[in-house]
């Protein structure tokens, strides 16, 4: 049997740069490294990775692998499984983390189903079982009213983590550090799937991800207008974005780029302003890390003011223009 | 074209909109328990796969076949999926397929996939509405060896292909796929249909399939909680404060004049 060690991050890239997913990875994987005396390491995939591995290494990774070809420019399942599953085998790591975003969700399940382990998704914790050596993965589950604790036996212990659930270590650019290149052949007939178009549905200002305040809408705002008015209005005095729950996107109101939740992004604003959303858990799942969550709801029962630090009951078409109307002479003063 | 042949793997789990309070886990056996109230459903990705193959049925034709794996499953639960206008419903029903992981699942619902034998596209929810995995659909498609296009928003076949908008982080792109392939579904793509008087009348009348694990060439040790690749190890809810403050006012408008005003004291703004 082979012999399994380390840990490997799966790092995801964009024009040059790691998304903060993968340093959050790296950040949670130096520690399971730590606990576990062996080696982190990181796996890169792109057309041409740049400055990226050293990026890796100043976030704390002792090698990274890095296969660039062209096609892998953009992320495409058929072409990335087989690097990745040929990376895996060559390397047998103890553990894989990749991050819970849209590449993860794609490529962990196939991996973990290709290699013959497990694999448990959306973990927001991970530690090492100090007698067992076994990767402790967390999970919300029941839409997140409940927390299940995994183990596998089977070799690698695959995992995907929520974003903005880990810290990155504090980025120390004279950290050294391996860089290997890999070569795969990429066999082209093995892909399957033909991307014909690609749409991108813009969402005009601050990402969702980075705004520092987020006014989300509900159900409960009954059509697409408000969201350009009166949740638009508010935002805009707060220099923030606007989001929704599930419904909202599912009727074709706004994109799915403003999704927050279980199913969409995760986000931990400053403050999260829920609008005519019941608070679900699914929902909550998405925006529980925010520091202050203020709810406006019509209903005083609604699960929402459980989750709310602040909380108004009455009609948001009555509520919210005069909320906005008092911030906007309170940050005039 | 002699119609699509279709499989739609639905799972009954307890309704996930049920308030949150009622959720408790039993730190003895951890499990989750329910009180009777909250009612087994279809999970609502599930949901959302069955309409994604009930709208190719409408166009071009078909036949579609519901996989169910689970125990005591409860039938006019699972026989939405006939009324709607499934043609035939076949459940892996046995109490060793219970307590199983996205592995075993998955491992069983192709094995019962093979069993079917003849298929075009195999549709799954996204994910399962009771533990969020988001495993099995592409599982399924591993262990068949035929390609998966996950988060359809809309789905439609054409000359032995599929067409399938799939969501991406900031859109979507078209994909496509010939046959055989596995898609798994997404909210975006609509609710599922009411099903009509006389689709609820011919489901009443028909009776589902039960496989065994030998019916579909598994041992009890290969399914279930005994073929599971992950352990539960801990089921548990983390202890939440409750930490609202409720801002009042004689209308709703000065309510929200008061939050403002409680929100900068507070140096939040
Ligand atoms: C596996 C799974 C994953 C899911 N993922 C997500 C996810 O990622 N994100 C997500 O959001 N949901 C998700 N859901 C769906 C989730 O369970 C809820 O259905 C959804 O969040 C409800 O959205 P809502 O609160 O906007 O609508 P509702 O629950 O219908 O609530 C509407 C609220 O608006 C209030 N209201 C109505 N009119 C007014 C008014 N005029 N003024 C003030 N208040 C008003 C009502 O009192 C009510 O509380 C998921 C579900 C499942 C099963
Ligand atoms: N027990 C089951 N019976 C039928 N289909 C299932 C079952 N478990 C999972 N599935 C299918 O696989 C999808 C993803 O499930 P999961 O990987 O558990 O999140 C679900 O949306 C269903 O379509």
């Amino acid at each position: 049997m082979a012999e399994y060690k380390g840990v490997i991050v799966y790092g995801e890239l964009i024009n040059g740069k790691l998304l903060s997913i993968t340093t959050e990875l790296l950040g949670g994987g130096r520690n399971l490294a730590t606990a576990l005396k062996e080696d982190l390491s990181c796996v890169l995939l792109a057309d041409t990775v740049g400055e990226t591995p050293k990026e890796a290494i100043a976030f704390g990774t002792d090698k990274v692998y890095i296969v660039e070809d062209p096609s892998l420019k953009e992320y495409q399942a058929d072409t990335y499984i087989q690097v990745v599953e040929k990376l895996a085998k060559e390397i047998s790591p103890r553990i894989i983390l990749m991050g819970q975003t849209s590449i993860g969700r794609d490529l962990a399940p196939r991996l973990a189903f290709r290699l013959g382990t497990g694999l448990s998704t959306d973990c927001v914790d991970l530690s090492i079982d100090s007698e067992t050596k076994l990767l402790l993965q967390t999970k919300p589950v029941y839409g997140g009213n409940a927390q299940a604790i995994f183990t596998c036996e089977s070799m690698p212990q695959i995992a995907t983590v929520r974003p903005k659930t880990m810290s990155p270590i504090e980025r120390d650019n004279s950290r050294k550090g391996e860089v290997i290149p890999i070569k795969v052949e990429i066999d082209m007939s093995t892909i399957r799937t033909k991307v014909i178009e690609k749409v991108k549905e813009e969402v005009a200002g601050i990402k969702l991800e980075d705004a520092p305040t987020i006014v989300s809408g509900g159900r409960g705002i009954g059509g697409p207008e408000p969201f350009k008015t009166t949740l638009k209005e508010l935002a805009d005095v707060l220099h923030g974005a606007v989001g929704a729950s599930r419904p909202p996107v599912d009727n074709g109101w706004i994109p799915e780029a403003m999704h927050v939740g279980l199913t969409g992004k995760i986000v931990a604003p400053d403050i999260y302003i829920a609008i005519a959303i019941s608070g679900a858990s699914q929902h909550i799942a998405g925006c529980s890390g925010s520091k202050t969550i203020i709810a406006i709801n019509k209903d005083p029962e609604a699960n929402i003011f459980k989750e709310a630090n602040f909380g108004v009951v009455g009609r948001y078409e009555e509520v919210v223009p005069a909320f906005t109307k008092k911030l906007k002479e309170l940050l005039a003063e | 074209m002699p119609g699509v042949n279709m499989i739609v793997c639905c799972k009954q789990v307890p309704d996930p909109e049920a308030p949150p309070v009622v959720f408790k886990v039993d730190p003895a056996t951890n499990k989750m328990t329910l009180p009777p109230e909250v009612k087994p459903v279809i999970g609502q990705y599930d949901e959302f796969a069955m309409e994604a193959a009930l709208r190719i049925k409408d166009k071009a034709g078909g036949k579609i076949t519901i996989l169910s794996l689970g125990n005591k499953l409860a039938r006019d639960v699972v026989k939405k999926t006939l009324a709607v206008g499934g043609d035939e419903l076949i459940l892996l029903e046995d109490e060793t397929f219970e307590e199983g992981d996205s592995w075993s699942t998955a491992h069983a619902l192709a094995m019962a996939i093979k069993k079917t034998g003849e298929y075009d596209l195999i549709f799954c929810g996204r994910q399962s509405s009771d533990w969020d995995a988001g495993q099995v659909g592409l599982g399924i498609a591993e262990i068949l060896g035929i390609p998966a296009v996950p988060l359809a928003r809309r789905v439609e076949a054409v000359d032995g292909k599929v067409r399938v908008e799939r969501v991406i982080p900031d859109g979507y792109e078209i994909v496509e796929v010939g046959f055989p392939a596995l898609i798994t579904v997404t909210s975006e793509l609509g609710s599922l249909r009411y099903a009509a008087l006389k689709g609820i009348m011919a489901a009443a009348k028909k009776q589902p399939i039960v496989w065994k694990p030998s019916d579909i060439g598994l041992e009890p040790s290969q399914v279930g909680a005994a073929g599971r690749r992950t352990k539960l190890a801990k089921l548990f809810q983390p202890v939440k404060e409750a930490k609202g403050e409720i801002i009042e006012g004689e209308t709703p408008a000065e309510a929200g004049t008061n939050l403002a005003i409680r929100l900068r004291e507070a140096k939040i703004i």
